[in-house]
């Protein structure tokens, strides 16, 4: 290496920025990112919120740390609440109390990092439909689409171990029914829920691991996933909507610096702002309303966190007994009779369960069943993929009415109807629900790809209304402009691919199977205009060519 | 539909894209013109909006500022009313609120009005390119060939079988999170067991006050753990077992199974208070139904057909606790229950 030519640098913080950078190459990574574009669109802060509230949870679980025990040994609280002064609860219970009300912020802190915790699986959750809506989990994103889908789990499993920490009653009563959905586990069960408590319920014991899992293992997993995720969204580059001049091959937006890194950045200071507000002015998990934990007493009307409630819910909706039949069978074995609790194990496993096995697979069922397998950069407006649309809310509703049923009680008391046909009613729609969601949503997109349509071939309307010789009113109709007609009429047009032989020209069972599932999604559906269409359209006055000619564009 | 043929730096043509299909489309027509803000014509504007930057940063420090009022002057420590610890919250949280809020609003507002707004292009690359992935073969084929895994199968299979074993003491050494030191035989029967033996008295939780028969009058419930519970050495662990409700009823509505006759004292009857769904504590008792109901899950058990299961998720009924009265005229356990009390579990059989 020479030195003859080295740079010198004549300012103080030149000559700093160049100490560092001849020694880490930062050169190099300012030219990779410095303007790098990012395609800019509100869907697209979802995942922002996520990482922001993290960086706030830790921020704020660091900070609660230095206050909070674990401990589950046996006080009597003699701190400044007075309502609870004498009353024996657990180390760990006691110090959420001296948090609360001994240390100044420590409330505030609290409550930002329990509503930062909501905030982070609801960011989560909205940022994958976001990207399942618009297809983004499609070639090359396949594999971020899954490391998303284990951060949503991660996420979960922070804020359900971060949950049961205060040890009050009602997260106490929370463990309760995981130790009961665990001794339904068959064969392992019972011993798993000793080993998670140390011995039979609730012993001295699960706080502590709880608390090692919930600071350390469950957040260092997350932080990692992150790495991933964040690596690979700059491997592929984000995708962009569909528009004139955006392509399959480009990336349009704004450079990293000084937009878009402004943007991102003062969107970190605006989440925290609105996340200060909420835990200023409204108070979450009171624990000291509830009370330490203990296993005789239990408020009505209890809610687990948003997150959580669907599980309830669904274990809420199962019949443990119909009729006679029992949900819990007896299995006589040779060496006696052992229990399948499927009361308990087919709400909490079976449910949940396919709908993450569903949405993992998603994108490998999409690609077989289309037969596509190229790289898509473009998003897809909801509207113009019909059957994954439907899908998608086929499987929000079924997500909804189990987190519906986690409120059953509290739908019944307020709207004065019976508890029993609530859950009848949600029992009902557990099934039909989906169903009906599915069929509705493919004809709402089928309905607003006519609409695009009709726009392009029509105009849009003007506004005007005219009068003619014969003295009939008519509304002017005004051809729409190349770049919106470009938005209106580029889109992948996905059809029907029946069955087709392998290269020993044997049609195999799967196969056809395949395009059953592609002729149930695809049979239906609205192709683009196309120029031809559009000069014939205009020949005829542009009167009677909303649909198309079938014939002519299912062919292409 | 990869074509070899028409590779450029950018795009191999390895590698089958979206847009590749020609069809009867429409051209693009490229971006739209760039139509140019109000402070891009008129510095005026442009000056207003750098005022209003700095406004919002100085919202922020004001927001900062009022946070130490709030910590400071709102907070008294230790002598704190419940009231002024709210205020004192809401104060923190204000401040804060402001504090960030101004800087954030302030920066996008700043990147949105003054910072330039030209969209730009940049082209995308392959992720991996042939040529990368010839290479990549090369390389892990010459380190299997160096390291001679291939040849040499014999340190292959052991290698693979110490490599499977080595992992199980470390599951093993879980072992122990059980602190009880039971034997696994110990630990499935210690759910089968509570604290409930002939002759112990059943006295009021929280106040550990016996019960006399006389004191439980038709319509009335009581919530109940053993005399001397909190004298063990675990009383959370007992408690959550043998936590039991006493009802009384007309005995001429109950429905007495065989072997139950002698389990009620005049129609006073006890049943467990763990719902056999997955554990909730049963509070609630409806006098007029005799139904006693969950508040988790809404297991619904009918006390009048011996706490059976009459809707909900729960699987089984209640389990009854056979009470009589001791020479004092006290309420007292004839046994244990006769079944375990609780969620079902594999081996409960």
């Amino acid at each position: 290496m020479t030195t003859t030519n080295e740079y010198q640098a004549t300012t103080s913080t030149g000559r700093i920025a160049n100490f560092v950078d001849s020694r880490v190459g930062a050169s190099a990574i300012v030219k990779e990112f410095g303007r790098k574009i990012f395609p800019d669109h509100w869907s697209f802060m979802f995942g922002e919120v996520a990482m922001y509230t993290f960086v706030l949870l830790l921020l704020s679980g660091t900070f609660l740390t230095f206050f909070f025990d674990p401990s589950m040994a046996h006080v009597v609280y003699d701190g400044s609440y007075v309502p609870m002064k004498g009353i024996g609860m657990s180390t760990a219970m006691s110090s959420t109390m001296e948090i609360s009300f001994d240390v100044r912020g420590g409330l505030f802190m609290r409550q930002v990092h329990h509503w930062s915790a909501l905030l982070f699986v609801a960011s989560l959750s909205v940022h994958m439909l976001r990207v399942f809506f618009t297809g983004a989990f499609r070639r090359p994103r396949e594999l971020n689409w899954v490391v998303g889908g284990v951060l949503l789990i991660m996420g979960l499993a922070a804020g359900f171990t971060g949950y049961s920490l205060p040890d009050d009653l009602l997260s106490g009563n929370g463990l309760r029914i995981i130790d009961g959905v665990m001794k339904a586990l068959p064969i392992v069960g019972t011993y798993l829920s000793m080993f998670f408590f140390g011995g039979e319920f609730p012993g001295e014991h699960v706080i502590p691991r709880l608390y090692s899992l919930h600071i350390m293992i469950v957040p260092a997993v997350i932080i990692l996933l992150i790495v991933i995720h964040l690596f690979m969204v700059v491997t592929h580059k984000h995708t962009q909507y569909p528009g004139p001049g955006r392509t399959n091959d480009n990336v349009v937006g704004f450079p990293v610096g000084p937009v878009y890194a402004a943007k991102a950045g003062g969107f970190f200071f605006i989440v925290f702002g609105i996340v200060a507000f909420i835990a200023g002015l409204f108070q979450i998990n009171p624990v000291w309303n509830y009370g330490p934990y203990d296993p005789s007493p239990v408020s009505a009307g209890t809610q687990p966190d948003w997150y959580i409630g669907f599980v309830d819910g669904a274990l809420r909706l199962m019949p443990g007994v119909l009729g006679n039949f029992s949900f819990e069978w007896h299995i006589p074995f040779p060496w006696g009779t052992n229990t399948l609790v499927l009361s308990v194990l087919l709400p909490a496993l079976v449910p949940a369960g396919a709908l993450f096995a569903v949405m993992f697979a998603w994108p490998w069922i999409e690609r077989w069943v289309t037969k596509d397998n190229r790289e898509h950069h473009l998003l897809d407006r909801p509207r113009n993929a019909p059957f994954r649309t439907a899908m998608g809310v086929a499987g929000v509703i079924f997500y909804s009415v189990m987190w519906a049923a986690a409120s059953s009680d509290l739908i019944a008391t307020h709207f004065h109807v019976a508890l029993n046909d609530v859950t009848y009613w949600l029992r009902a729609l557990f099934f039909i629900g989906p169903i009906l969601g599915f069929w509705l949503t493919r004809r709402i997109c089928l309905s607003l790809q006519r609409k695009d349509r009709e726009i392009v071939l029509h105009g849009r309307e003007a506004g005007i209304i005219q009068m003619s010789p014969e003295g009939g009113f008519s509304e002017k109709h005004e051809e729409i402009d190349v770049y919106k007609r470009y938005l209106l009429t580029n889109f992948v047009d996905r059809q029907y691919i029946p069955a087709e032989p392998d290269a020993a020209g044997h049609v195999s069972r799967k196969e056809k199977r395949r395009a059953m599932i592609s002729k149930f999604f695809f049979e239906d559906r609205v192709a683009p205009v196309t120029p031809s269409e559009l000069e014939a359209a205009h020949a005829a006055h542009g009167h009677h060519e909303v649909e198309g000619d079938k014939q002519d564009s299912i062919e292409k | 539909m990869g074509d070899h043929s028409h590779g450029s730096p950018e795009n191999s043509g390895t590698v089958a894209k979206a847009d590749d299909v020609a069809q009867d489309r429409f051209p693009d027509p490229g971006l739209p013109p760039h139509r140019p803000r109000l402070a891009d014509r008129d510095p005026r504007a442009a000056k207003r909006h750098e005022r209003q930057v700095a406004l919002l940063f100085t919202i922020s420090i004001i927001g900062t500022l009022f946070f130490f009022v709030a910590y400071f002057v709102l907070g008294r420590l230790g002598e704190m009313s419940f009231a002024e610890l709210r205020v004192q919250n809401a104060a923190l949280g204000l401040g804060t609120a402001f504090a960030m809020l101004g800087i954030g609003v302030g920066i996008v507002h700043w990147a949105k009005t003054l910072m330039p707004d030209h969209e730009l292009m940049e082209m995308r690359h392959e992720i991996r390119s042939e040529e990368d992935r010839q290479d990549a073969v090369e390389i892990v084929d010459t380190v299997l060939e160096e390291s001679g895994i291939k040849r040499r199968p014999l340190i292959r299979n052991t290698l693979i079988g110490a490599i499977a074993l080595a992992p199980i003491p470390a599951i093993f050494m879980f072992r122990d999170l059980d602190r009880t030191g039971n034997t696994a035989h110990q630990m499935i029967d210690s759910l089968r067991h509570t604290m409930w033996d002939k002759g112990i008295r059943l006295t009021r939780d929280p106040s550990g006050t016996p019960i006399k028969a006389s004191d439980v009058q038709i319509g009335s419930a009581f919530h109940v753990v053993p005399e001397g519970i909190n004298e063990t050495e675990n009383p959370l662990n007992e408690k959550a077992k043998a936590v039991v409700l006493l009802m009384r009823m007309d005995p001429a509505e109950m429905q007495i199974s065989e072997g139950r006759e002698d389990w009620n004292v005049d129609g006073i009857v006890a049943y467990s208070k763990i719902c056999t769904h997955v554990g909730c504590p049963i509070a609630l008792y409806e006098q007029h139904t005799h139904h006693l109901l969950c508040p988790c899950h809404q297991s619904t058990f009918d006390l009048t057909q011996e706490c059976k299961v009459i809707f909900g998720p729960a699987g089984h009924a209640l389990p009854q606790l056979p009470i009589t009265v001791d020479s004092e005229g006290y309420l007292v356990a004839q046994s244990d229950f006769h079944e375990p009390v609780g969620p079902s579990y594999w081996e409960r059989g």
